[in-house]
């Protein structure tokens, strides 16, 4: 499978095979991490992080992935250090920085940015969040993570829970299980219940799904609860927010009733949805999930710059 | 039937079986209504034997573009377009919504890229009935009334 040159945008544009040959080749680098500790594939090459927006943990994420195949990094955290405040387009800032680099990382407040992006450049441009619309390598180590949990992704029952309304990761995360034989419980408040649009698209491609604002009740049935926090940044509305603030608490007590396989996933940061407690637990894989994307970032940088 | 009472036109076009209400919009996003733009009739609630009711717009001395066609099939897809030369119809086809929708739409998201940095919109057509579109750029699904208010 070619990814030379290939941009990594959307998880609508993937396939079920190109999902799997990524998670392939992410699991064959853990295992040469683990032996060797660093690799030198992309001995040369010169990422550029454009985060226009801050986000440490992806960008941390990016960075180590570089340094860990052998290649380096430049950039910056926040468009308040480049010309974008003198007034540069988007597109000259991208063209400009390809001068620059071999393979470009972006993180943009607007959505669709990073598809501009990539059709400005010569280079392959990674999305790395534009807006609230797609997070792809978010989408691709979340899938990582279960495979690697559980040995496989099909047959599984997920939950999906919290701001199913703005929250980008669960859109994408549930576009990318269609492809997969899974059965789906979507629980959240009635105020930030997942868009109709992509219940009626999941539904299409055949994917079980249950709408309920009862976790307790739902928890029983899981293989893996993917939490998600209420995002204030996210609501056009403070008062909406205020409505739904806190509404689920993942705790010990809430656990009793889950399966001992049951495993817990956050895109992380989190605010009070998932007690500390629940960090000492089998249940926890959240800071596994955060490892994962250091192999599945490296899976795409190699396989962009064409070097794997 | 009761003879239509509208002048027959020359040159230009007629633009029939519109969904009956739909003929302002039709003159409003061809842009019809300025002054000086030539002799323009507009037929309402016309009987149709297919629609039940229809719309007629007839343009005197203009030839639609196919930007202009397009976007009379976003709002009317039922639409025929018939050319007149001479009093009489030269050419006649129906409208036809484009798999994929360029420059003549804007993104109802205000966050889209597309509204903020110089681009092309580019609109991919993800069901025709009901209409529904989806942006390129942020990727949100745009349904016939937003559609009509972006146009």
């Amino acid at each position: 499978m070619d990814w030379k040159g290939r941009d990594v945008i959307s998880v609508r544009d993937f396939s079920k095979e190109d999902i799997e040959f990524v998670l392939n080749v992410a699991e064959r680098l853990e295992t040469e991490l683990n032996e060797k500790g660093a690799l030198d594939y992309a001995k040369g090459k010169i990422l550029a992080t454009l985060f226009f927006e801050p986000s440490t943990r992806t960008r941390l994420s990016f960075e180590s992935a570089m340094h860990r195949l052998g290649g380096s990094v430049i950039g910056f955290s926040s468009a308040a250090s480049t010309s974008v405040k003198k007034g540069e387009s988007l597109a000259d800032t991208i063209k400009t920085v390809e001068q620059y680099s071999d393979v470009i990382v972006i993180r943009h407040p607007m959505e669709g940015a990073a598809r501009l992006a990539a059709e400005v450049a010569d280079i392959p441009v990674i999305n790395a969040g534009d807006g609230s619309n797609q997070h792809p390598t978010q989408t691709l180590l979340d899938l990582y993570t279960i495979k690697r949990a559980f040995g496989r992704i099909d047959g599984l029952t997920i939950g999906l829970l919290g701001d199913l309304k703005y929250g980008r990761t669960v859109h994408s995360l549930a576009e990318a299980l269609a492809f997969y034989d899974v059965e789906l419980y979507l629980i959240s408040p009635e105020l930030l219940r997942m868009p109709k649009h992509i219940i009626e698209e999941l539904r299409e491609k055949g994917v079980r799904i249950h709408e309920t604002t009862d976790l307790e009740g739902t928890i029983p049935e899981l293989d893996v609860l993917y939490v998600t926090r209420i995002q204030r940044e996210r609501f056009p509305d403070e008062q909406e927010y205020l409505k739904v603030k806190g509404s689920y608490q993942v705790n010990c007590a809430v656990l009793k009733k889950a399966k001992e396989s049951l495993r817990i996933m956050h895109p992380l940061p989190r605010v009070d949805e998932i007690h500390p407690e629940v960090d000492r637990t089998e249940h926890a894989l959240y800071f596994r999930q955060v490892f994962s994307g250091v192999p599945v970032r490296m899976a795409l940088l190699g396989l962009t710059l064409g070097v794997l | 039937m009761a003879e239509l009472k509208v002048t027959a036109i020359r040159e230009g076009t007629v633009i029939d079986h519109i969904p009956a209400g739909k003929g302002l919009k039709v003159i409003e996003i061809l842009r019809l209504n300025r002054p000086n733009g030539g002799v323009l009739l507009l037929a309402s609630n016309v009987h149709s034997g297919k629609l039940g009711r229809k719309d007629i717009v007839k343009i005197e001395g203009k030839f639609l573009s196919e930007e202009e066609v397009n976007k009379i099939a976003l709002i009317a897809p039922t639409a025929t377009v018939n050319i007149v030369r001479d009093y009489k119809v030269a050419e006649k086809f129906k409208v036809e919504v484009p798999d994929e929708i360029t420059g003549i739409l804007r993104c109802a998201n205000p966050n889209c890229v597309s509204n903020h940095e110089y681009t092309v919109s580019k609109f991919y057509v993800v069901s025709r009935e009901p209409l529904k579109v989806r942006c390129h750029y942020c990727e949100r699904t745009m349904e016939e009334e937003e559609i009509l208010g972006n146009l």
